[in-house]
């Protein structure tokens, strides 16, 4: 086999691990993929009622592309996580004495927590659809709306892990998981930042994740208010394709960097 | 084949910068011959993991020069790797998959294509055939440092490194930990291992490098390094507290060097084995002190490695 061969083959072996993970810990991995869930079920039933929707539209309709966006985001904490744990562990170490592709450590897992970020979707859209939510606009535009919410996904599969190799324990994980929760808050996951103080309302509408949010409501034909209320709001659909773009550009090389300076 | 040099390492310095990740080298040399077994022997924070890391390619050196069967560990890291295992000083194996998942995992990462059957010949070899199919975590310590060795194995490595392997084991898990890696030395595979427990690197090593401040301060065999520091001891056990001042008094002009008492037992260095011995049971006789013991001893590694690392007891 070639170089680019056994790259890609030792990047399976990698994310392998990972499937065979989800095999072995079964309630561990349902759990993390029944979250999100939990967190349409909860901020449906608790903010919904709360609200007013024209006839035949409901919160879910504004509430599941924007827990789309959030689960996302939560998706961060498991690739720090995992990176953390392998380095503290000794067994990214390991990695890096055999006479593997070094790509193929950070590949691996970037296959792997796609597939994970794939489900994640898949078990959300399906409870969607059950609680009433729909796509308008035809399949094509609603997978390129699922396209955006994962391209967000790889770009902070990058910040997660470059964070992870740079903290190194499991303490400062947590401190970034606790982080994570305000950053998914002050977007428009949950209501139109039309809705919050102006100044709120403008941080909350350049935050990258409000940009998917918005993006993909758009593409599922999903009201949202925040869309037309000012120029980010207007362009939120180039904001989904350039935030996390620009975020892959600084945290890749980033990331490529740190593990190469694992050995300093 | 028995003076080939498999580990060569000249003049290495690291310095950390920021000093609280690891214990620096200070122009460590080490050279190992094939077949052997070395024993890295010092304190903690005297630098033997940091050697194993640079020798391993997993660290980069300041400075100094260091090759592997011949491959320059700086330039030529991918043919290094090929040719080392490295059990590191945590037992760096996934927790959550099964024994034989981590094998057939490493297996394919050192690219075999029979991984599967490999897997098993070697969960055989350290019998771990029965505990196979489960995960990890539920090994015990010991079991688990077979895996990690079982890992580092599965491409006949040139050199094996083992850093610390009995850090954290009970008693029970040390012994078996040991009689695995004595089952490889007996494959001839050469082993560097660092240990900070001199009874260990007594009981594995043919050689013996002793380390401080991240420089070898001595190297030899067991036997050679008890020799170099020259003395023997004369262990003495009296029955009665009381005698203890009247014995030390009697030892003073035997003594070669400084004179131990714990209890009842009075340890003398010795130069003139056989004189100091009868002249000790003369002068104990005619004080008509009946001792409990007498005995000539060589110097434990302990003794040994106190007194070139000038660390305090």
């Amino acid at each position: 086999m070639t170089g680019l061969g056994w790259a890609l083959a030792d990047s399976w072996t990698i994310a392998r691990r990972t499937l065979m993970h989800w095999r072995m810990q079964p309630g561990l991995v349902l759990f993390t993929w029944f979250f999100p869930v939990l967190m349409l079920l909860m901020f449906g039933g608790l903010l919904g009622g709360a609200m007013e929707f024209p006839e035949g539209s409901s919160y879910y309709e504004l509430l599941v592309p924007g827990i789309f966006a959030l689960s996302m985001l939560f998706g961060l904490e498991g690739t720090m996580t995992a990176v953390t744990t392998d380095v503290s562990k000794g067994v990214t170490d390991r990695f890096r004495s055999l006479p593997m592709s070094s790509a193929a450590v950070v590949l691996g897992r970037c296959v792997a927590d796609m597939l994970d970020s794939l489900v994640t979707l898949v078990v959300l859209a399906a409870t969607g659809l059950v609680l009433g939510w729909r796509w308008h606009e035809g399949l094509p535009s609603a997978l390129a709306a699922f396209g955006l919410l994962l391209l967000l996904r790889f770009a902070l599969l990058w910040v997660g892990i470059f964070i992870g190799l740079t903290v190194k324990n499991a303490q400062s994980v947590t401190m970034v998981q606790v982080l994570v929760w305000p950053v998914g808050f002050l977007s428009s996951a949950f209501v139109a930042t039309s809705t919050m103080p102006d100044w709120l309302g403008t941080v909350a509408q350049w935050n990258p994740l409000s940009a998917t949010a918005t993006a993909s409501r758009a593409l599922f034909g999903n009201p949202d208010p925040s869309a037309t209320a000012t120029w980010i709001g207007t362009h939120a659909g180039l904001a989904a394709l350039i935030a996390p773009l620009v975020l892959t550009a600084i945290f890749l090389p980033l990331s490529a960097h740190r593990f190469r300076t694992l050995s300093r | 084949m028995a003076t080939e040099r498999v580990i060569e390492a000249v003049g290495v310095r690291k310095n950390y910068r920021g000093g609280t990740e690891g214990a620096g080298l200070n122009g460590f040399d080490l050279e190992v011959t094939a077949g052997t077994v070395t024993g890295l022997l010092g304190p903690n924070g005297a630098g033997k993991t940091t050697a194993v890391r640079i020798l391993s390619t997993l660290l980069e050196m300041d400075s100094g020069t260091a090759t592997i069967a011949g491959f320059d560990v700086r330039r030529q890291g991918a043919e290094v790797r090929r040719r080392i295992g490295l059990v590191g000083q945590y037992a760096a194996v996934d927790e959550v998959l099964t024994g034989r998942q981590n094998l057939v995992m490493f297996g394919r990462l050192n690219h075999l294509r029979n991984a599967k059957s490999r897997a098993d010949e070697l969960l055989e070899r350290f019998g771990l055939t029965e505990a196979a199919g489960q995960a990890v975590s539920k090994y015990s310590g010991g079991m688990r440092r077979r895996l990690d060795l079982a890992a580092s194995l599965i491409v006949a490595p040139r050199v094996l490194f083992v850093d610390e392997p009995t850090t954290g084991l009970d008693p029970a898990g040390r012994i078996e930990v040991w009689s695995a890696v004595r089952q490889l030395v007996d494959g001839g595979t050469t082993v560097l291992l660092t240990t900070q427990y001199l009874e260990e690197a007594d009981q594995l090593a043919n050689r013996i490098s002793m380390l401080k401040e991240g420089k070898v301060v001595a190297e030899g065999t067991p036997d050679e390094l008890k020799t170099q520091l020259g003395s023997d001891w004369l262990d003495l056990v009296v029955a009665d507290p009381a005698d203890v001042p009247r014995v030390v008094e009697l030892a003073g002009p035997l003594a070669d060097g400084e004179v131990r008492v714990t209890d009842v037992r009075i340890s003398i260095p010795v130069k003139d084995r056989t004189r100091a011995l009868v002249q000790m049971a003369n002068s104990l006789h005619e004080a008509k002190i009946e001792p409990e013991d007498l005995t000539l001893r060589r110097p434990t590694l302990d003794e040994v490695f106190l007194h070139l690392t000038g660390a305090a007891a």
